[in-house]
């Protein structure tokens, strides 16, 4: 196939010069409300730089994993936005940042670390080969370098494709999804459990990891969307994208919500039907004076209101409303990870702190710096895709 | 026949995309009383069509919300209200547990209710007269080809000038359809006997085929081999032992948990000796109230003057209220009650000696009350 990227219409423009201004100004206010908070209340600190790790680390696996969902299903609507998804996704690179305040404080964080406490402790004892500190870090290496393998490979076809247009790429991107794949379930199950489950060790859940699942596809979906529109609005992508293209945003946040709202309702069932103490705890502790209000709050912010929003047709396709939706659910992710996280910390209570969103300031500043950096010299439309044809003359 | 009716004007097309520009042209000739026929639906018609989403959507939403409704408030009404069944320590109103019904019971109805709407509302059935039927245009759609048809309701229609400009946007087969007799005079059948009389046939028939397979065809007797064990059932003899019976006697001696055997068993007159263990409690007396009236009057009488129930029937026995008895020591009521005497019987077996004890004390009850002193009225 001979290169015919002209056909599109798609002419290199700048991204608007806010996103880097904005993002700038957030990751500062950020570091100053981190460093601030680290003289407060250092041990808080450290819960939510957890929290915050867990939401960046979801939104950048969660933009792999639709990079290969998108290849692996032969999808046609999101190729004009693959190439957003691919720059959302290079804060894998950055994620390790988020890491380095959770290792630090790991013994504040994990009560697993600490070997008299594993000493007197028999369910603890029995966890020891999985749950140790240097298996930790194996396991964090190993994982880290499996995404940067995928994301370098599945990125560097697609820039090669640009210029060359060449259809093998899109053949080996498939073959490097269906390999993606399962090493995203295992990757995204074990990092579910050892960073978030493993706060409550003697814990567990198994539909837990399924969890954390459905809540990273919503955050990669939700950042993905708000970019992705915010860009076209400005005339930044590609000419020809109608309502069409953004109903699939607006479905597929509607399909997640209910994913979501149906593990997560599974796993409470569950724990309540069964009643064993072992697991209750985990509810009682969220389920208890001012945590379960929170806990409420959560069926509303993360269920009830993003789905009446999106049930009808009309708001899927509207790109406003799905925008809209998208900075809803971004939030209610925050709001989902803070309630796993936090209740270890404020075992009286509830106590909602300015520290507490340092990090997500910081984060989401970041997010925008890196997209505006990295777009500085890349196309932002997959102009070589030999599906970007059909999917400008998509239509439901 | 009289004068024909015009149902409207078709056109045929060879492929999806001229369709698609052909009902863009009708469009903007301000036509808008058409319809499009295909074998297979076609992405971007409802937008050149200038469709408004269905209204069908509504009423999934209402039939839905009806089913949430209604399931709610049954199980709520049967497991909170009407039968509470304790069902693994749960609360009565376990909302967990109910939501999983209610989520089914809403699925359930949002699609058979959506399903029933499609069918009688939007598509009118049983109605299945309509002048498209049986016309070469529907043929040729039903299988390849692309169709299109201007309707006579609509306000610009004019036979002649519809049929040029379809002509002119590429249509083939530019044909009027014309109402047939029967399409005329259609009304609502829904009402009809005869669909009425068909639904009530294909129930009967549905119903009377699953209670024929069910209960006749592969009936199975429902498993017993819980009631039907290899083992002796009370009161059922046996070939096992000697005497036939399938109940053993306990084994001579064999004292009952929490109970001592009465000592003084055929000698009355050491059961003078015997004290009176009970407290003159409130409940002691109710007690003995309950198992007097059970166990004594119906042939001693509620007062015990020989007046009971059983009277003339039976053996008709003395009076607890005579000098003598009242002259007894505790221990020897007591003693009549275990052991029997003339024609009663020991009710030993029956009632047990802190309950005997209880009765001893009632009767003295009684015997106060009906020969009351002058100081208990005080």
């Amino acid at each position: 196939m001979t290169n015919n990227n002209l056909n599109f219409g798609y002419e290199k423009k700048p991204v608007p010069g806010y996103f880097l201004k904005m993002g700038a100004i957030l990751a500062g206010i950020g570091i100053i409300l981190i460093i601030l908070s680290l003289f407060v209340d250092p041990v808080r600190s450290s819960f939510n730089s957890l929290i915050m790790f867990a939401f960046m680390i979801s939104i950048a696996l969660g933009s792999i994993f639709l990079i290969a969902l998108e290849y692996i299903a032969g999808a046609v609507w999101s190729v004009p936005f693959r190439r957003v998804l691919e720059g959302i996704g290079l804060i894998i690179f950055v994620v390790p940042i988020f890491a380095i305040p959770v290792l630090l404080n790991i013994h504040t964080l994990f009560s697993w670390t600490h070997p008299e406490v594993i000493a007197t402790d028999s369910i603890l004892k029995n966890k020891a080969p999985y749950l140790n500190t240097t298996f930790f870090y194996v396991r964090l290496v190993a994982f880290f370098a499996l995404w940067f393998l995928f994301y370098y490979l599945f990125t560097s076809n697609s820039k090669k494709q640009d210029a060359t247009g060449n259809q093998a790429l899109t053949k080996r991107n498939i073959k490097l999804a269906a390999a993606f794949l399962p090493v995203f379930a295992i990757t995204i199950s074990l990092t579910a459990i050892d960073w978030l489950m493993a706060l409550s060790p003697h814990w567990f859940s198994t539909i837990f990891a399924v969890y954390y699942f459905a809540g990273s596809v919503l955050a990669a979906l939700s950042i993905w969307a708000i970019i992705s529109i915010t860009l076209n609005e400005n005339g930044i992508l590609v000419k020809g994208l109608k309502s069409d293209h953004y109903y699939s945003f607006g479905a597929l946040l509607f399909a997640f919500i209910n994913f979501w709202a149906y593990i997560a309702f599974s796993q409470f069932m569950l724990i309540w039907y069964a009643n064993l103490p072992e697991e209750t705890f985990w509810y009682i502790a969220r389920g208890t004076g001012s945590w379960m209000y929170f806990s409420i709050g959560m069926i509303v912010v993360h269920f009830i209101v993003p789905y009446i929003f999106l049930l009808p047709q009309p708001a899927k396709m509207d790109p406003k409303r799905v925008k809209w939706a998208a900075i809803w659910i971004l939030f209610a992710h925050f709001y989902d990870l803070y309630w796993i996280v936090m209740p270890t910390l404020d075992k009286n209570g509830l106590s909602v702190s300015w520290m507490d969103f340092a990090y997500l300031i910081f984060g989401i500043g970041l997010i925008f710096v890196v997209f505006s950096l990295w777009s500085k010299n890349r196309n932002l439309v997959p102009i070589g895709d030999p599906k970007m044809k059909q999917s400008m003359e998509f239509e439901l | 026949m009289e004068e024909k009716i015009i149902y409207g004007v078709t056109a045929l097309f060879d492929s999806p995309n001229n369709l698609v520009k052909a009902v863009k042209s009708v469009n903007e000739a301000g036509y808008r009383k058409y319809d499009v026929h295909t074998s297979y639906p076609i992405h971007g018609m409802p937008k050149a069509m200038k469709l408004k989403p269905s209204k069908l959507a509504y009423f999934a939403l209402a039939f839905g919300l009806t089913g949430t409704t209604l399931a709610f408030l049954f199980i709520t009404w049967t497991m909170s209200i009407d039968y509470k069944l304790v069902i693994g320590g749960k609360p009565f109103f376990a909302l967990p547990a109910f939501i999983p019904v209610i989520f089914e019971v809403t699925v359930l109805l949002a699609s058979i209710g959506t399903v029933l709407t499609m069918l009688f509302y939007f598509f009118k059935f049983p109605n299945n007269k309509h002048p498209l039927h049986d016309t070469e245009y529907m043929q040729k759609v039903s299988g390849d080809g692309f169709g299109i048809c201007i309707e006579a309701k609509d306000n610009n229609f004019d036979e002649e000038k519809i049929k040029s400009f379809l002509s002119n946007i590429g249509g083939l087969n530019v044909t009027s359809i014309f109402y047939d007799s029967v399409e005329l005079n259609h009304k609502n059948k829904v009402f009809e006997p005869k669909f009425i009389g068909f639904l009530i046939l294909v129930f009967i028939l549905i119903s009377g085929a699953t209670y024929f397979s069910l209960n006749k065809l592969i009936y199975m007797p429902p498993f017993t081999w819980m009631h039907d064990q290899n083992r002796l059932d009370a009161q059922e003899s046996s070939v096992m032992f000697g005497d036939g019976f399938g109940m053993r006697p306990p084994v001579d001696g064999t004292v009952a948990r929490n109970q001592m055997p009465y000592p003084y068993s055929g000698h009355p007159e050491l059961a003078l000796n015997l004290v009176n263990p009970s407290a003159p409690t409130k409940e002691n007396y109710e007690l003995g109230k309950k198992k007097f009236d059970i166990y004594c009057s119906p042939c001693h009488g509620y007062f015990g003057k020989g007046d009971g129930r059983l009277n003339n029937q039976f053996i008709t026995p003395p009076s607890l209220q005579s000098e003598k008895i009242r002259n007894w020591k505790d221990g020897q009521i007591f003693h009549v009650i275990t052991e029997g005497q003339n024609s009663m019987p020991s009710y030993a077996k029956q009632i047990l000696p802190e309950e005997r004890w209880a009765i001893v004390d009632y009767v003295r009850v009684i015997q106060r009350a009906m020969n009351a002193k002058e100081e208990d009225i005080k």
